[in-house]
């Protein structure tokens, strides 16, 4: 018998005794009257949300599918990344000639590996535009969290069907994953601190740059 | 309308000409106005302080006074915002069913002044004449307790000759606070410099807000630097005209 | 050990407070510029109000049933894999986190910044276990390594400049050529903790959300030095006041929303991390949570204080609020400080422990208007001041004499509920003022009113009353 866990639910009946017996907690109305999905903003949806993810100082580019591979070369020459870590069911062809993949088999790639790897490159879950946040759930070509965490340096690639509007419609479509109690990150720009003087540095603990391509189906 | 008028016992003790200008205008509006002589304290100096069983006899008093007006309206903010958004929570404290019904009853009926004119009556030009620099605070109490928003300054627009500067930072706390300014002296100075400031950088001739409580504050603050800038009640602007300045 | 008591009232330590110029114009700026960038990612949302009104009633529903979704809660962390411990006060708590890193043989864990265990005195509890605990939030780190106390919840070393951190830094990280620049400093800091993150087997955590539904817990983050935390270690340990639950996973879309515009004033923080229980192959091993109580139920038993555990720690109140931007954090002695700070500490420790800090506020509301969960601050300070007040009245102690004010006060309030008394009172007041009046100003008050006119004349009774001036009308 847990002992702590009875005296904390005693002190709680204890505390609410004001609350009737009979009342449930759908009894208890919660207002939801705030915007779900707004399908008047639809129109500039893709560039919006480039717009706002580049308000965070990461790097952003529109190509066609067509074009993925070769923006993934360059993107990887402009840096010299000659070697990325990659989940295992990365699609085919993204990752480009003349860069060596290390794929995380079995979550095979140490910490000190990853940790000195010159990037990283993933799919994601989906991406929001209202906020410019890009979600990766460890669904496909996505990987374990250590991978985008580690590396110095993330290309990721947003497909536009995997943009929605808002916050409401992002968290809709992740209760699945939640569910399969599958862990999830949110992205919005690289990382940062303002702690000094809340003077705006990128790059404390993360990836110190986030790349964000963004494919044209 | 007959307008019962609830002074507050600050104003009738210290600030008399707000409550004479307010009779004024009123009348001018063509109002009748009464002021029940039994009427003391609201109460919120105790309430606010934590002498909360001290404070429900004021209540009743207010209630017994008040229960019969047409209307009540009063020049301060802070002492409506008191009978409309603490006395119900007050009585909570007094076990008084008949009471908390009386008072249900009478707020509908309680007005500061300028929401009175603007919400109330639908008066924005009072025909009021103040020819002279003027600066407005928004008391924190009119602006967040009774969310009387831009009502004074819409009043003030309207007043002719008026030459209205906006205030920086105004809707800042000027740092009174009721006992606060006693119990956190330090800390209500440092607030009341900075807007004494703001104030002086608008190199207006006088501070004007629709709470005399705020402007003992400030008004005692420019008053102590000989600043040359001085405080008035919203009621005494608008109850100015040509015909009393020639 | 526990959470600490103020020791200084608050009026005394914020007057040495504001004597520091220094600390005044880094709070200053600091608070400022937050406001403003919260106001304007706050007035890009057409729906913030109706928001705010969720974030309330979802709030409301878990607190009034809180009971029920603990036990759901704990049933969806359980079933993912993870171990879930109840702590009724800071002992208990401090006590299973040691326990369990004892059991794993480390002597060091890493930590996320966390309001609860800051609560609870984990380090120190820690310390003095063997344990070292290092904090990992660059502004944590600056403040165990000054070994200074957080003055904010969210910024907790604003009241440090860039020059008493590159000191700071350069003694403790033995880094003699490091420059102010922050990047740099951020880059100091960054190269000290990955060594830590890759070796120690044990990370402490906070916790922003849980949501009942799903057993998933949220950490919302800008560093990314929670994701460290949160994916390398081997075990991790999260410790959740009991009021940080969601009822539902849908409901992160409007806290997800209302906290990272109220905190840092961005449409979104830089990471949030959530995880269910344990996964195999993506992070900890081990996943322990701590229920913590240390009281939590005390502040629910209060009907008007209950809504306090609202509160999602954005600290908006904090930036927007005229007493705290002039005395900083420190002044409150409490882990939280500013408006919530004056209302959750004398709720959780008792008002007699708290008693000056409902006084801490000339009761403005800008607090209120931006509190993203909608706690109305000021009600609940002048609820509290009645509590102090009441505590005073009915629990004298055996040599307790009733103090100046409380007899000032009662004497005023048997005045006012006389008409007769009152306008005597008046020229009573008139007659005793004339030696003071100069000039139609007072310059100097006597006694507990000498504060008064420390800046300010005082007005004087009128000459004529209002009500003798109605009298005396044509």
């Amino acid at each position: 018998m847990n002992t702590s866990k009875d005296e904390i639910l005693n002190r709680i009946q204890a505390a609410l005794c004001d609350v009737p017996p009979a009342e449930t907690p759908d009894d208890v109305p919660i207002a939801r009257e705030y915007r779900h999905d707004d399908s008047s903003q639809h129109d500039g949806l893709i560039d919006r949300f480039a717009e706002r993810v580049s308000e965070y100082r990461a790097v952003v580019r529109r190509v066609s599918s067509s074009e993925l591979p070769g923006a993934i070369a360059s993107s990887c020459a402009a840096r010299g990344v000659r070697s990325l870590a990659v989940p295992t069911d990365l699609p085919d062809g993204w990752v480009p000639e003349g860069v060596e993949p290390m794929p995380d088999v079995d979550g095979g790639l140490t910490n000190a590996q990853l940790d000195v790897i010159d990037g990283v490159l993933t799919a994601c879950a989906l991406a929001i535009a209202q906020t410019g946040t890009i979600v990766l759930d460890g669904g496909p070509g996505q990987g374990r969290r250590a991978l985008t965490l580690l590396p110095d340096y993330h290309l990721c690639v947003v497909r536009t069907d995997q943009v929605v509007d808002l916050v409401p419609e992002g968290v809709e479509r992740l209760f699945e994953a939640a569910q399969a109690r599958r862990p999830m990150t949110w992205i919005s720009g690289p990382s940062a601190t303002s702690d000094i003087e809340l003077s705006r540095v990128e790059g404390v603990h993360g990836p110190r740059t986030l790349e964000v391509l963004i494919v044209d189906l | 309308m007959r307008v019962s008028l609830f002074i507050t016992c600050f104003n009738d003790t210290i600030f008399p000409r707000t409550g004479q200008a307010v009779v004024r205008l009123l009348e001018r509006l063509g109002h009748e106005v009464e002021f029940p002589e039994e009427q003391t304290c609201c109460g919120q100096m105790h309430y606010n302080t934590g002498y909360q069983r001290e404070a429900i006899p004021l209540v009743r008093h207010f209630v017994e006074v008040f229960r019969d007006a047409e209307v009540v309206v009063s020049p301060s903010a802070s002492c409506v915002g008191m009978v409309r958004h603490l006395y119900p929570i007050a009585l909570e404290l007094a076990d008084d069913p008949a009471l908390a019904e009386e008072v249900a009853r009478l707020i509908p009926r309680v007005f500061e002044l300028s929401e009175f004119l603007i919400n109330k009556l639908g008066i924005e030009d009072v025909g009021a004449y103040y020819p002279h620099r003027v600066t407005y605070h928004p008391t924190c109490h009119s602006l967040r307790m009774l969310r009387v928003g831009d009502a004074p300054l819409r009043l003030l627009k309207a007043v002719r000759g008026i030459d209205l500067v906006e205030l920086p930072r105004a809707e800042e706390c000027c740092g009174f606070g009721g006992t606060f300014a006693i119990k956190n002296a330090d800390t209500s100075m440092a607030m009341l410099g900075d807007k004494v400031h703001c104030i002086l950088d608008t190199r207006a001739e006088v501070c004007v807000s629709a709470d005399n409580s705020c402007l003992m504050h400030i008004g005692g603050a420019l008053h102590r630097q000989r600043a040359g800038v001085g405080v008035i009640h919203l009621a005494e602007i608008l109850a100015s005209t040509e015909a009393e300045t020639a | 050990m526990g959470m600490q008591l103020p020791i200084v009232p608050f009026p005394e330590a914020a007057k040495l407070a504001l004597a520091n110029t220094q600390l005044r114009r880094n709070i200053g700026k600091a608070t400022q510029t937050i406001r403003a960038k919260r106001a304007k990612v706050v007035d890009e949302l057409p729906d913030w109000e109706a928001l705010r009104e969720a974030g309330r009633t979802i709030k409301e529903r878990m607190l009034r049933h809180i009971d029920k979704y603990l036990v759901e809660f704990e049933a969806s962390v359980q079933l993912a894999g993870g171990v879930v411990h109840w702590a009724r006060d800071a002992d208990e708590a401090n006590r299973i986190v040691a326990e369990i890193a004892h059991r794993h043989g480390t002597r060091e864990v890493v930590k996320v910044k966390s309001m609860a265990t800051e609560e609870i005195g984990l380090n120190a509890a820690l310390a003095a276990e063997g344990i070292e605990a290092t904090e990992t939030d660059l502004a944590e780190l600056i403040i165990q390594l000054a070994g200074d106390r957080s003055s904010h919840i969210l910024v907790p070393a604003i009241h440090k400049n860039r020059a008493e951190i590159r000191a700071l830094f350069a003694r403790r990280m033995g880094l003699d050529h490091l420059t102010d620049e922050p990047k740099a400093l951020a880059g100091a800091a960054r190269a000290f903790l990955r060594r830590k993150f890759l070796s120690v087997p044990v990370a402490v955590s906070g916790a922003n959300f849980g949501v009942a539904e799903t057993g998933t817990v949220c950490v919302v983050e800008s560093e990314g030095n929670g994701r460290m935390c949160l994916t390398l270690p081997k075990v991790l340990i999260t410790i959740m006041g009991i009021e940080k639950l969601l009822p539902k996973w849908q409901d992160l879309e409007v806290f997800m929303q209302l906290l990272p515009r109220s905190a840092t004033g961005e449409r979104m923080n830089p990471y949030t991390t959530f995880w269910t229980g344990v996964t195999a192959g993506d992070g900890p091993r081990e996943f322990h949570l701590i229920l913590l109580d240390n009281g939590r139920t005390r502040v629910l038993a209060d009907p008007m204080g209950r809504q306090t555990l609202a509160c999602i720690r954005c600290s908006a109140c904090l930036n927007i609020c005229p007493v705290y931007e002039r005395t900083g954090g420190h002044a409150y002695g409490s882990v939280y400080p500013g408006p919530i700070g004056a209302i959750l500490t004398p709720l959780l420790l008792g008002v007699e422990n708290a008693e000056s800090l409902p006084y801490a506020s000339s009761l403005c509301g800008a607090c209120y208007d931006v509190c993203p969960v909608k706690i109305n601050i000021p009600e609940v300070l002048i609820h509290l001041r009645g509590e102090v007040v009441r505590h005073k009245q009915d629990h004298p102690g055996p040599r307790d004499l009733p103090s100046g004010e409380s007899l000032v006060m009662k004497q005023m309030a048997r005045v006012f509920e006389s008409r007769k008394l009152y306008e005597w009172a008046q020229r009573l007041g008139r007659l005793g003022q004339t030696p003071l009046v100069r000039r139609g100003f007072i310059e100097r008050l006597p006694g507990p009113l000498a504060g008064w006119t420390t800046m300010r004349d005082a007005y004087p009774v009128a000459p004529q009353t209002f009500r003798e001036w109605w009298r005396n009308r044509p």
